[in-house]
């Protein structure tokens, strides 16, 4: 079961002809993907378009219906692979991954098909993860399509012209008999908007008529000689349609005054996606209206790749001066566009990155700077007075830089993975700091305080293959850290037959929450839930025993930290060689409660027996040395201050948001902290003899109290 | 190069004074979501169009996450809305916790010209600030002022506070205050059919919506805290009560400046153990005062540094607050555990073979403590962590017994070592207070580095014997007491004390 459930929204994608679609971008998407008569979907999850394949997966009943495959595939490489129906049947398919990293592990498919060229329509929906809210490196999937030729699509960020885009790009891709890859941005997959709705349309060709009648052509095997004329057709036939589609379905568009002797003498290139960005600085600056009519003429790259010569040419035909809007870097279409400027003997001059900066994304400030220095340059006289010169006097904002402490994310309140660190960090206080290599998924917050445990991440399912050098062992093992998201990926090929096959003396902690839970609680190959269309419940170490690792630790419940650690250390210790596994499992905290709370509520409604956990703490007996949160994180425990002029520190306190995990007891006893954090269970709807047996305690305990409060001074119930 | 031909300045689009821009700063689990979305419906129920945006991913866990609407009046066609707030452009800022108010104010979105800033004073506090062990915590006053400052108009209350007490979540608090705010052109009820049609938890939605509403137009009644009943009542065994009524008499002998503090301390120590200790409170405070001078910060920093060295945590202490009186019916209603329900608490206890030998008699103890034999005996027998059920009568029996042992106390090798350690510290301020003064005052308060139990205890003594050492270092020095507090200060920031070797370190290079 996914994070987010979109049972709900998927209805809105049964909207016929001339309805009027409201919601976010990634159904919008996913409507349009119906309406184009797609015939199969996949794709991995990964932010931002997770919820996209959320969506698909929701929308399951819908896509039989209409004789759509949906197949979550185990990752991008098998994603891109999938494609490979489009090579030569007539069949439209699309599948979904983030950029750049989903693009990197799918690129061996994506070459290949590439190359094969395509018969149905074939697209590739990337989330692009670049600039603020990105959890990956900072790259371009742009290169990707460069190198193997794939048009990118780079739509206005509205819902219009993504849904047109989907349409087109099946067409594009079909015209040019190449496969296409339509960008997202981060904001744009979950922006909200409307636009106009036709009908769903059932896959004319569909992958059951394919099975039914096999199709094969050596022609498209990547293999030489056919390769060699893979590439001649790429440049000789394939380009060429794809340039004459794109102007005739004027896939870019121009905006502002037409171009001309009387025109204004500059202009603005920009991709799709950063259009809005520049129409709001415009407006900011006057010179565009709230419909983005604007006073500039603006040369709008719906298709970033390939970058048509003749219109750019027209476009600058009478110019003198040309802003390149493009973000991230290299700047692969400034570059391409100067070269066409140049080969053409053309005197415009090209600005772009200089004005705006090489590296990161162009917010409004950027946007801002940039454009109002490149007019103030150019054609000052259209800039507004009080920019041309500000002499409105700003009140001094005081600097909260030193104040504000920073925010990045962590491990939820409850989460598994907590203990399995906190085991780790007593480890390391007994055998000292190891060479540790961490994957991708939650996990990998373990490197940021208050654990710093993991150096370096190397990719989904790499992280025990990026100790490869040292598998021969030394005075210290190496430790490796993966989610069994990443397990499932790549790891089990990559990571884990490495260790196996090289004989690695290491020690690899596979984090098992039962979900690919970075991305948004997704099932898996080892998820213990029923899902009638996957195949689930399949358990980690049986994938190990299978590929000759023999010493594998299961332990079933992370919150045991004083087990989790000694496993830990058995690891590092054991004279037994070969890789050494330990396989952590407990159920990711926020599906958890997802799934347990109602049905708790529930069962206390109906009268049964509940116990409900809660930490706390005694904060007379709290010294304030917050030891215990140096070993925990969680965002349940946190501090207060006393109303006691005796004491100095903030004392440790636990909110009402506690789960009552365990985490905290049981590291304030493996750890030896201290004394003060007591567990509460709430126990509703007690039995009969239960209540009755609770009661006479009580009175004994009641009595002893009082006898000894009889004997003490009472300070009116002030304790300090 | 010619200009001609190129555009004239016309007067900017009034319309585009219409688009409303709205950012939320939330942290994630807040229902920055659900917030945005009731925004959007507002907005688009009422004739606007609307966008909003928000960034999905990991910065949802826990991390500090930034939700944005653009709305503008609907026309002939649709207007293009930014996807994200740019610096200078917000007209409504909302932050959903103070220092992510303070990072909206940083990054720019809150301006004088045009923000209406709605931010919760309450704080999540972050993992840099809580695990500092001294006091880490962000000062929440510098956000206020400089939000005083950057913003148009400034709308703030606690509203997750609000929010929790009226059974929902802060989302709903805020979509309260902004309603109340007037700074969106809709009435009350449009915000409020937004919460009835969203569907889920709309009662107790409806109720925090009330109470943001009220908080934002300054309408919302203050609950006014309870008159403090006059002079907590001191209860007790006649004897006792007169006793110590004597020793709050010997108060009023100490230097005015230290009344109040060596009122608590002496709270402290006869709580922590008899009025007899009490007494003894007293003559330590007594002879620092006869080597004090005004403004008399030897005896008030004595007064709480004394008291607290005294009531050390030890089994019996912790034991004794276990048990007392007051404890089961506070975590009763800190579960909100309601009648009919039972209670069962769980207390994590370790004692080591140092814990169980300092309750030795202090002979005895220190010989036990000197074989490694009879340590590793003790710890095959005591060392490991114990659950006990302290609502079953025999863990509360035990934990009883335990607690009762304060006639034992006073022998115990535990309580021989606390006062030696307490005359040595104490001995060493009074001997430097008539050469320096100051420095015999930074000296007092390094007693703030001995806290926690077992190995962070153990830490914090050896924190406390490298600043001691490192105030001896610059002892005769004009800066020794700023260098003391320096060091003090140093030992707080991290655990393992590296800041404090640091500092170390540099007096060691001009010494």
């Amino acid at each position: 079961m996914a994070e987010r459930s979109f049972k709900a929204e998927v209805e809105h994608l049964r909207l016929g002809e001339g309805e009027v679609f409201t919601g976010e971008g990634i159904l919008a998407i996913t409507k349009a993907l119906l309406e184009s008569g797609v015939g199969y979907v996949g794709g991995y999850q990964g932010a931002p378009i997770s919820h996209l394949m959320d969506v698909l997966a929701d929308a399951e009943e819908l896509l039989s219906e209409l004789g759509v495959r949906f197949e979550a595939n185990a990752n991008e490489a098998a994603a891109g692979a999938m494609l490979a129906a489009s090579v030569h049947y007539p069949i439209r398919g699309a599948v979904t991954f983030k950029g750049s990293v989903g693009v990197n592990v799918a690129s061996d498919a994506l070459a290949n098909l590439a190359s094969s060229g395509v018969t149905g329509g074939a697209m590739v929906i990337v989330g692009e993860d670049y600039g603020e809210g990105s959890s990956i490196m900072q790259e371009r999937t742009h290169a990707f399509a460069m190198k193997s030729q794939f048009w990118l699509l780079d739509p206005r960020p509205n819902l219009t012209s993504i849904v047109k885009m989907v349409s087109d790009g099946f067409d594009l891709s079909e015209a040019s008999n190449t496969p296409v890859m339509l960008m997202v941005r981060i904001r744009s997959c979950h922006v909200t908007g409307s636009f106009t709705c036709r009908d769903n349309r059932p896959p004319a060709f569909t992958v059951k008529d394919a099975v039914a009648n096999p199709r094969s052509d050596f022609a498209r095997v990547v293999l030489p000689p056919m390769s060699f004329a893979h590439e001649q057709d790429k440049v000789k036939n394939r380009w060429p349609a794809a340039e004459r589609f794109i102007r005739e379905r004027k896939l870019n568009e121009f905006f502002g005054p037409a171009a001309g002797p009387d025109g204004p003498r500059l202009g603005i290139v920009v991709q799709g996606g950063m259009f809005n960005g520049v129409v709001r600085t415009l407006q900011r600056l006057g010179l565009a209206d709230i419909h983005g009519q604007s006073d500039i003429p603006i040369y709008v790259l719906n298709v970033t790749y390939p970058l048509l010569s003749g219109e750019f040419l027209e476009f600058c035909a009478g110019k003198e001066h040309v802003l390149v809007v493009e973000e991230g870097q290299p700047e692969f279409i400034e570059t391409q566009l100067g070269s066409y400027l140049y080969r053409a003997g053309a005197s415009v001059a090209l600005h772009g990155k200089g004005l705006f900066p090489l590296a990161g994304d162009y917010n409004g400030t950027v946007m801002l700077d940039a454009i109002e220095a490149f007019l103030r340059k150019v054609a000052p006289q259209t800039l507004p007075a009080a920019v041309r010169a500000p002499n409105q006097e700003r009140p001094e904002i005081p600097d909260l830089s030193k104040t504000v402490p920073i925010r990045p994310p962590g491990f939820c309140t409850g989460c598994p993975e907590r203990p399995i660190f906190a085991a780790m960090k007593l480890v390391e206080k007994e055998l000292g700091k190891h060479q540790i290599a961490a994957d991708i998924g939650c996990h990998l917050f373990a490197s940021l305080p208050p654990f710093e445990i993991g150096g370096a991440t190397m990719g989904y399912g790499l992280g025990p293959a990026a100790n490869g050098a040292f598998d021969g062992g030394g005075a210290k093992r190496p430790i490796a850290i993966i989610g069994d998201g990443g397990f499932w990926h790549n790891g089990l090929s990559s990571s884990f037959t490495n260790i196996a096959f090289n004989k690695s003396d290491g020690v690899a902690i596979v984090v098992d929450n039962y979900y690919s839970a970075a991305t948004g609680g997704q099932d898996i190959m080892s998820s213990r839930a029923d899902n009638d269309t996957k195949s689930t419940k399949n358990p980690i170490s049986r994938a190990l025993k299978g590929i000759g690792i023999n010493w594998v630790r299961e332990i079933d419940r992370t919150y045991d930290v004083a087990r989790m650690r000694d496993t830990i250390r058995e690891a590092l210790t054991t004279p037994e060689k070969g890789p050494k596994v330990i396989v952590a499992s407990s159920e990711c905290m926020l599906n958890r409660q997802r799934r347990e709370k109602p049905l708790v509520a529930k069962a206390i409604k109906a009268g049964r027996r509940v116990e409900a956990p809660k930490f706390g703490v005694d904060e007379e007996v709290c010294t304030g040395d917050h030891a215990c949160i140096r070993l925990s994180g969680c965002p349940s425990l946190s501090l207060k201050r006393l109303d006691d002029p005796l004491r100095d520190d903030p004392v440790a306190s636990i909110d009402q948001s506690c789960v009552g995990c365990g985490n905290c007891g049981e590291v304030a006893d493996a750890a030896i902290l201290c004394p003060s954090f007591y567990r509460a269970d709430v126990v509703h709807n007690p039995g009969g003899f239960e209540a009755w047996w609770a009661g006479v305690r009580s009175a004994v305990i009641g009595w002893l109290i009082r006898r000894r409060t009889a004997r003490r001074l009472d300070f009116g119930g002030v304790q300090s | 190069m010619t200009m001609a031909g190129l555009l004239e300045r016309r007067a900017a689009d009034p319309r585009l004074g219409g688009i409303i821009k709205l950012a939320a700063l939330a942290v994630g689990g807040q229902g920055g979501g659900v917030l945005t979305s009731w925004i959007e419906d507002v907005a688009r129920s009422n004739g606007y169009d609307a966008q909003a945006t928000s960034v999905a991913g990991v910065a949802q866990r826990t991390g500090a996450t930034v939700y944005y609407v653009e709305m503008a009046p609907k026309g002939e066609a649709s207007p293009v809305f930014s996807l994200m707030p740019a610096a200078g452009d917000v007209d409504i800022m909302i932050a959903a916790e103070m220092m992510e108010a303070g990072r909206s104010i940083q990054r720019g979105f809150v301006t004088p010209d045009r923000t209406t800033l709605i931010a919760s004073t309450h704080r999540a506090l972050a993992v840099s600030e809580k695990m500092v062990p001294g006091d880490g915590i962000a000062s929440s006053e510098e956000v206020m002022a400089a939000a005083d400052i950057a913003a148009q108009r400034f709308i703030h209350a606690d509203f997750d506070t609000l929010a929790v007490k009226n059974g929902s979540v802060i989302s709903a608090s805020l979509f309260g205050a902004l309603a109340g705010s007037g700074a969106l052109p809709f009435p009350r009820e449009a915000f409020e059919d937004a919460i009835r049609r969203s569907g889920k938890g709309v009662e107790g939605s409806l109720r925090a919506f009330n109470a943001g509403f009220a908080a934002a137009q300054g309408t919302l009644l203050e609950e006014v805290a309870p008159a403090p009943t006059a002079a907590p009542g001191l209860r007790g065994p006649k004897r006792q009560v007169e006793a110590y009524q004597a020793l709050l008499d010997r108060i009023r002998r100490l230097p005015e400046p230290a009344w109040a503090m060596a009122e608590a301390g002496l709270r402290k120590v006869v709580d922590f153990q008899d009025i007899a200790y009490g007494a003894e409170y007293l003559d330590r405070l007594g002879r620092v005062a006869a080597v004090d001078r005004p403004p008399h910060d030897l005896t008030r920093e004595a007064a709480k540094y004394v008291a607290n060295a005294m009531a050390y945590d030890d089994i019996i202490r912790v034991a004794d607050a276990k048990t007392r009186a007051g404890r089961h019916e506070r975590i009763a209603r800190e579960m909100g555990a309601k009648s009919g329900n039972l209670l069962q608490v769980t207390e994590f206890l370790h004692p080591r073979a140092e814990e169980i030998v300092s309750l030795f008699p202090a002979r005895m103890g220190a010989r036990w403590a000197a074989s490694p034999d009879r340590m590793a005996l003790l710890g095959r027998l005591f060392d490991k962590g114990k659950r006990l059920r302290s609502d079953s009568l025999t863990a509360f029996l035990q934990l009883y017994i335990l607690g009762g042992l304060k006639g034992w106390r006073r022998r115990t090798l535990r309580h021989a070592q606390e006062m030696a350690h307490l005359a040595a510290w104490l001995d060493r301020a009074l001997a430097l207070a008539p050469r320096d003064y100051d420095l015999a005052v930074e000296v007092i308060r390094c007693r703030r580095l001995v806290k926690g139990y077992s190995d962070t205890h153990a830490r914090g003594l050896s924190k406390f014997d490298k600043v001691l050492d490192g105030a001896r270092m610059v002892e005769g020095r004009p800066d020794a007491a700023d260098w003391t507090r320096r060091l003090r200060e140093a030992a707080l920031k991290d655990e393992e004390g590296k800041a404090l070797d640091g500092a170390l370190q540099t007096i060691r290079s001009f010494v």
